[in-house]
């Protein structure tokens, strides 16, 4: 089997942004990082009513896999138990384990949310990921320092080679204190319309521009 | 009982992250759950939360919840009638 795989799509997210494919779809620099969000969602009319009951974290990764979906639907080329999500981040779900956290500080004010406890691990938002598209391939969420190109590159082609998957939805999803970076791409053995190669050195190059 | 209605719509808006609905977009008659606002059972647990945290009131047998939370007319009954 060819062991070479291509990032196929890729939507990123950032500094009042979104850039899909080298090309930038939407821009609003005036807005802080949730309104920036939630305006991505409106622009593009991504209709999903339990957006507004997610948190931050969750809404990020939902626009950004939503608009990387639309340039690049591999739901229709796969069966869903052939595409893997394998995501990661640096600060995990602290933004909403820290809103969770004051709902529970004070005994005589004791009144922990469900719909915010329910959000507390960041895994949460490949769970919302994959019901919106109806996957059920592998997935994993990784913590790291920063976005790490020679392991995400290393272990999704070795999911792709060892035929674990055939497609991965994969990158990277942060929010914390009105910071956000997302950065998700697809991988496919397929060279798509993009044909990079899905190497440490592409991947580096991509995630930096 | 209107203005208890009307409050209880502002506090489900705001407790339940319905950003895209205003007061007058919900029909108080309406089911909350299904059809209606379409709320699912993270949201039941919350109305449970909203009761105790704005209105003082614990929901002492569950089997009661289901009458209950029948639509926001039935909330404001039971809180009116619930009230210390």
């Amino acid at each position: 089997m060819e062991n070479r795989n291509y990032i196929s799509s890729y939507c990123a997210v950032k500094e009042g942004e979104v850039i899909v494919d080298h090309s930038t779809s939407y821009s609003e620099k005036t807005l802080p990082s949730i309104d920036f969000i939630k305006s991505v969602y409106k622009h593009f009319q991504l209709n999903y009513p339990k957006f507004y009951k997610m948190d931050h974290l969750c809404k990020l990764a939902f626009v950004t896999s939503e608009l990387l979906l639309k340039s690049n639907p591999v739901t229709q080329k796969y069966s869903s138990e052939d595409i893997a999500i394998i995501i990661a981040n640096s600060t995990s779900s602290l933004e909403i384990d820290t809103e969770h956290q004051n709902t529970i500080s004070d005994k005589n004010n004791y009144f922990p949310s469900p719909a915010i406890f329910v959000y507390t691990l960041s895994n949460i938002l490949i769970g919302e990921i994959a019901i919106r598209n109806s996957i059920k391939g592998e997935n994993t969420f990784f913590i790291f320092d920063k976005f790490d190109p020679d392991f995400m590159s290393s272990y999704i082609n070795s999911l792709l080679n060892s035929g674990k998957a055939k497609c991965c939805i994969t990158g990277w999803v942060d929010f914390y204190e009105n910071k956000y970076e997302s950065f998700l791409y697809t991988v496919e053995k397929e060279k798509g319309t993009l044909n990079i190669e899905h190497t440490s050195e592409q991947l580096k190059k991509l995630f930096n521009n | 009982m209107d203005a208890l209605i009307d409050q209880l719509k502002g506090e489900i808006i705001e407790q339940l992250n319905l950003e895209d609905l205003k007061k007058e977009d919900i029909d108080a008659d309406a089911p909350l759950f299904g059809e209606g606002l379409g709320l699912d059972s993270i949201d039941a647990l919350e109305l449970i939360v909203l009761l105790e945290k704005n209105h003082g009131i614990k929901i002492a047998n569950p089997a009661d919840g289901k009458k209950i939370f029948q639509s926001i007319r039935s909330m404001a009954e039971f809180i009116k009638a619930n009230k210390k």
